[in-house]
């Protein structure tokens, strides 16, 4: 193994923080794929496995990715829930592959909700 | 590299290994694959959690939920429910003493709550034989500091502004005693790390080393620099083998890294970490002795002058610490003696790691900003006392420590105010005595282990524990004289004086401290021939309460003497010529039916 010199650390440290922030309960961004029996059913690993994918590609360190039970609305699964630190959550229903990645490049990296995806219902209305 | 999703942290200190998490971890990395989880999630075993009594541990992460006590059985439910359906499991969580609600997320907890960590930072946040996840912590930056940006001035100023004083016992300021060594003139100087730890029930060190050996590592680079020495050694106890472990590997990777060795980080500076293996005795921790240990000579302490700093390893100027003390110093030069000296108190800055077992609801390993009072930390840190019973004492320091009362819980803990009330900070040993907790019991039990560890070099210390143990005895078996106690102060008064090392300069602390505070327990044994705790055998009797005996004769079956007979559903009868006071029919009787008197 290479002898390192003192910048090397600080590589070495941004490397490994792209994956340890997420022990540090912080990030820019909360990404939730609500993975009931019924969201599973649906796809929701597949939405999951997308989302990682994503994550990955666009080589960002501040978006952590969660799942939590079913959110209670079985016939719009796959459903999401994007969270971006000081806001509030938004909630997208019937999630395609395709739909996730116009999310994640517009709302996620971004900050602007995609209206169009999003559950519009109640309080939750979002427009 | 793969992003994943979820880290489990699984605690691998001794502690839960010794509770099958290792067993736990293979069931975890197997339901994981059987439910194709294993590239979104990752396993991780980490040192110490500190919350031992809740073993085996794993804490998830990014929502920081806590699980407990887990068992392979509860895996398989676990995995599918929390890691692949995302709802934690609430029956796996910890739920505080008269609660009924779970908490399910550490940072929340009461236990961890008032803590602070600074020599535990990265305790469960990182694989401690991983060098790349100490390093994502802002690892080996302390060192790059000192190597490229400071001189051993510096890096001697800064240690000594920040206040850091010994953690192993004495509470010598850190920055004075590397100022001693680095003035010392001589071509070879050493660095010891100590982590013999021979405090029975104590385990800071063990716990620091497991879950972060690197932090060690490079505080003794630091200190080396700052000395000027070239070689250093740890002496570890050989009773901590994952310890040892760890901290081989963790040199090996830092070698492999250019972070020991020749050319450290591309400079020239050059040092070298032996690991060495103590046998175990408690003297061994004493530095004097402690040097002999490793130069292979009985581990006897000698007096000083020469301090270690003058003439110490093989007769070389060598600087001693503590792990603890150790592993404060990267913090402290990466965030500043001013970030370091605003914890704590007047005199004792900065946070200390204790292990807080006995008599509490949460026992486990604790680090917590000096200053803090004794009541915090056992009430909102510890929970209070086990089954609700009333608090008696609580020993501070180690076997040589002294036991403070209830009317000094508010007491602010420093090195100083544990001194005035008659105790010391030692290394941080904590245990707490309920009202179930005989005094002169407890000041017996230390002597005996002190007189046995005592090395026999002073003959105060040889020769006045072994009285005190039997003037001890004596009082506990009902034949005390009138003037114990005063024999006891005085032979406690010669121990102090006419010892050369800590062993019996604090020796008398548990005798002198339990006459302080709890004479009466002593003048109850003496004249009354009666122990208030009803612990000391000789002194008591079980006797049977026939109102409330219902004849379950459930002691009867459980008497290892056969003192006890009966019919069923009638009282039974207890033969005091045949009981030989173990009290298991006190333990086994599940009506109250038995006494102590
Ligand atoms: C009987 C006895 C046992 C000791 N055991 C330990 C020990 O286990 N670990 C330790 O660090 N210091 C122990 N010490 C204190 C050491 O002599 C020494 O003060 C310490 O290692 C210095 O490091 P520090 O300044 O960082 O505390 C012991 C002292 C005595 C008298």
């Amino acid at each position: 193994m290479a002898k390192l010199k003192p910048e090397d650390l600080e590589k070495i440290s941004q490397r490994m923080r792209k994956m340890t922030i997420l022990r540090e309960g912080s990030g820019q961004a909360k990404v939730t794929v609500h993975m009931g029996t019924c969201g599973i059913a649906a796809g929701a690993r597949k939405i999951m496995a997308a989302i990682l994918a994503l994550v990955e590609e666009k080589n960002t360190r501040d978006v952590i990715v969660t799942s939590s039970g079913c959110a209670g609305l079985c016939s719009r699964e796959p459903m999401m829930t994007v969270e971006l630190k000081g806001e509030a959550p938004v909630k997208y229903v019937d999630l395609t592959e395709k739909k996730v990645r116009a999310i994640f490049a517009q709302h996620v990296m971004n900050g602007n909700i995609v209206v169009k995806y999003a559950l519009a219902m109640g309080s939750e209305r979002v427009s | 590299m793969a992003k994943y999703r979820m880290h489990l942290m699984l605690c691998a200190g001794t502690g839960c290994v010794s509770n099958k998490s290792i067993k736990i971890s293979e069931v975890l990395e197997k339901e994981l694959k059987k439910h194709k989880l294993e590239a979104e999630i990752l396993v991780v075993l980490t040192g110490c959690n500190g919350f031992c009594a809740q073993g085996p541990i794993m804490v998830v992460h990014p929502d920081e939920i806590f699980y407990q006590m887990l068992t392979e059985r509860d895996i398989p439910h676990l995995v599918e429910e929390h890691f692949l359906k995302g709802r934690p499991v609430r029956k796996l969580m910890y739920t505080p003493p008269k609660e009924k609600t779970p908490v399910p997320k550490m940072s929340d907890i009461g236990f961890f709550k008032e803590q602070r960590l600074v020599a535990l930072r990265n305790r469960g946040l990182i694989d401690p034989e991983k060098i790349d996840e100490y390093i994502a912590r802002d690892g080996y930056s302390a060192l790059a500091r000192a190597l490229t940006s400071m001189t051993p001035e510096t890096i001697i100023k800064e240690i000594k502004d920040s206040g850091l004083r010994g953690r192993g016992g004495a509470g010598f300021p850190t920055g004075r005693k590397w100022e001693f060594a680095a003035r010392a003139k001589a071509e070879e100087k050493y660095i010891i790390c100590n982590a013999d730890e021979g405090d029975p029930g104590a385990f800071m060190d063990r716990s620091i080393v497991e879950s972060d050996p690197h932090s060690v590592l490079e505080g003794m680079t630091i200190g080396a620099m700052a000395i000027g020495a070239r070689h250093g050694y740890i002496y570890i106890r050989s009773e901590y083998p994952i310890a040892v472990e760890r901290m081989r590997k963790a040199i090996k990777q830092a070698r492999e890294y250019g972070l020991l060795g020749e050319d450290i980080l591309g400079t020239e500076f050059e040092f070298e970490v032996s690991v060495h293996q103590g046998a175990g005795a408690f003297v061994c921790g004493e530095e004097t002795s402690l040097i002999a240990s490793l130069e292979g000579r009985p581990p006897e302490p000698r007096i000083r002058p020469p301090f270690p700093a003058q003439s110490g390893l093989w007769g070389k100027p060598t600087n001693i610490n503590n792990v603890e003390t150790w592993a404060n110093v990267p913090e402290i030069i990466n965030r500043g003696a001013s970030w370091y000296s605003q914890l704590g108190t007047d005199t004792s800055k900065g946070t200390k790691v204790f292990s807080l077992v006995g008599k509490v609801k949460n026992t486990g390993l604790i680090e917590v900003p000096m200053g803090i009072t004794l009541r915090k930390i056992i009430y909102d840190i510890g929970g209070g006392i086990l089954e609700d019973k009333k608090f008696k004492a609580i020993q501070t320091g180690g076997p040589s420590g002294g036991c403070i009362p209830e009317k000094l819980l508010d007491l602010p803990i420093d090195y100083e105010k544990l001194t005035e009330v008659g105790s010391i900070m030692g290394s941080g040993g904590m245990i707490v005595m309920d009202e179930d907790t005989c005094m002169v019991d407890v000041a017996r039990y230390f002597v005996d282990f002190l007189r046995g560890e005592s090395c026999g070099k002073c003959t105060s210390c040889r020769e006045g524990l072994e009285s005190m143990y039997q003037v001890l005895t004596g009082i506990c078996e009902g034949k005390g004289k009138e003037d114990d106690v005063e024999l006891l102060q005085e032979l406690g008064a010669a121990i102090k004086d006419g010892s050369m090392c800590a062993l019996g300069g604090t020796a008398a602390n548990p005798v002198l401290s339990t006459i302080r505070y709890f004479e009466n327990e002593y003048q109850s044994h003496i004249r009354d021939q009666r122990c208030p705790a009803g612990v000391c055998r000789e002194l008591i009797q079980y006797l049977i309460d026939r109102e409330e005996c219902t004849g379950c004769l459930l002691c009867v079956k459980n008497c290892p003497g056969n003192a006890i007979s009966g019919k069923r559903k009638e009282p039974v009868h207890l033969d005091q010529e045949k009981c030989i006071k173990c009290g298991v029919c006190l333990e086994v009787c599940k009506f109250k039916a038995v006494l102590v008197e």
